[in-house]
């Protein structure tokens, strides 16, 4: 079974750099003030979602495992 | 002929030190999207207003990589490299910038800021001991983002002279020839093979230790991508940040107003840092070159496949259907989403850290030196350097 992911971004930390819209364009989208949003809050498993998390340089975006629990994003 | 038929010459001419040219306020009314020529005799499109400039450095169709194939049209001598974060889109792109990007978060940098303001403080206080006037280009807005992106690379700073001006020559529009310019690129490399072999021997906690383990231990990258990161980290590190540093002082310093306001209100200085960023007059070309790799259209002008594209960032940043009254310098701004630092996937890997430099190093200056700080010579008397992708000083004389 495919995991299932929960992916929020935390407006006040987000400046807008449009890394995540890039890296997965269908996960985030660019919303109101320059700020991104997740495009839909839980998801089934996706590499492009962990690479664009992981690329935040503000870690604005939380990844976290539904099934375990577990923080993929940001690392500690 | 017209401006609509002939090409036009790329970057526009402007006096040393004068503002951003003229032609992006006509070209972001009158021809958004035009055909220029450049110092490489190549054409390419030159794209200049704000919501353009990003969907330019957004839209995957505009590659990096493309355009650093054999072949492809180029802006002048020198081109970051394909092995280089600069020179790739994604996958690889994300593969090798995940490898550093820890190292770059806001929260990683925030623990720099100490040791930046302890660089700072150190800095000025040799800047008041010293005689005047004072040069604060090389006593300061160069010297300090080159001891701190030093010390995260684990680079000695007694090196810093020549590998600064080996960096100028690589960082050169037409200055120097392409010979040159590989000459000083294969220098800067086989010091830091040196250095990146020295790690592999004697491992540390530095940045060049992270990178050899990520090569080493987790083949996450090769040999030349790895001196290639190393080669960006270093000249890129220090480079910009001095010259958008030197940049910003001096804008305040040609607007006293201003500059007391920020010193009497230091609380200001996270969205002055911003302004002046957005603000930087001397930005003369803008994003590197990117090429299409489908038709693609834009403001109305069709791409083709192959042709070169500029994102003139400067330009955005001036764009008024963005930013109210762009000509003023606004320390306030409060909705200020400038492209200083690119958009999307290229967004600068240093971005954290250049803002914390920036906003460390204008607390400094501000709370360091006297009141009655100011250019010691008339601006039209600074010297400028020529050639490169940005207007840059030379030297920034000030007396107190």
């Amino acid at each position: 079974m495919t995991a299932v992911w929960q992916v929020s971004v935390e407006p006040s930390r987000c400046r807008g750099s449009g890394m995540c819209t890039v890296i997965a364009p269908g996960s985030f989208t660019m919303a109101a003030a320059g700020r991104s949003a997740a495009t839909a809050p839980v998801v089934a498993a996706d590499g492009a979602i962990l690479d664009a998390a992981l690329s935040c340089p503000l870690e604005a975006i939380t990844v976290t495992d539904l099934g375990s629990g577990k923080r993929l994003a940001p690392e500690d | 002929m017209t401006i609509d038929q002939v090409p036009l010459v790329f970057p526009f001419a402007v006096p040393p030190g004068s503002d951003l040219a003229p032609e992006f306020a006509r070209l972001r009314e009158q021809r958004p999207v035009t055909r220029v020529v450049l110092p490489s005799g190549d054409t390419a499109w030159l794209v200049t207003r704000y919501q353009d400039v990003r969907t330019v450095l957004s839209d995957l169709r505009f590659s990096r990589a493309a355009a650093e194939a054999p072949g492809a049209p180029r802006m002048g001598n020198t081109r970051p490299g394909p092995d280089t974060i600069l020179g790739m889109d994604p996958p690889d792109h994300t593969r090798l910038r995940k490898l550093v990007a820890q190292a770059f978060t806001a929260r990683s940098v925030e623990r720099l800021r100490p040791r930046t303001t302890e660089l700072a403080t150190g800095l000025v206080h040799g800047l008041l001991a010293g005689p005047l006037p004072a040069d604060l280009m090389s006593g300061f807005a160069l010297a300090l983002p080159m001891k701190v992106i030093f010390e995260l690379l684990g680079v000695p700073f007694r090196d810093s002279g020549p590998l600064h001006d080996l960096t100028e020559v690589i960082f050169s529009l037409a200055a120097h020839g392409p010979d040159e310019v590989r000459a000083a690129r294969q220098d800067i490399e086989a010091y830091l093979r040196r250095a990146l072999q020295r790690r592999r021997e004697h491992p540390t906690d530095d940045l060049l230790t992270a990178l050899v383990a990520a090569r080493d231990q987790e083949d996450r990258l090769s040999e030349q991508e790895m001196v290639g990161f190393a080669l960006i980290l270093i000249t890129v590190g220090h480079m910009s940040t001095a010259n958008t540093l030197g940049a910003a002082i001096y804008s305040l310093l040609r607007h006293p107003r201003e500059l007391a306001t920020l010193r009497e209100n230091p609380e200001l200085i996270p969205s002055a840092v911003e302004e002046l960023l957005r603000y930087n007059p001397f930005t003369l070309t803008g994003a590197q070159l990117r090429v299409a790799v489908a038709d693609t259209e834009i403001g109305g002008v069709t791409i083709r496949a192959g042709e070169g594209v500029i994102a003139a960032i400067g330009s955005a940043n001036y764009d008024a259907v963005r930013f109210a009254q762009p000509d003023r310098l606004d320390l306030g701004r409060l909705d200020n989403p400038h492209l200083a630092f690119g958009f999307g996937v290229h967004h600068c890997l240093g971005a954290q850290l250049a803002r914390m430099e920036l906003q460390v190093a204008l607390a400094a200056l501000l709370g360091g030196l006297p009141a009655t700080l100011a250019l010691a010579v008339p601006p039209g008397e600074l010297a400028w350097k020529t050639g490169l992708t940005a207007q840059a000083l030379v030297s920034l004389p000030v007396a107190w």
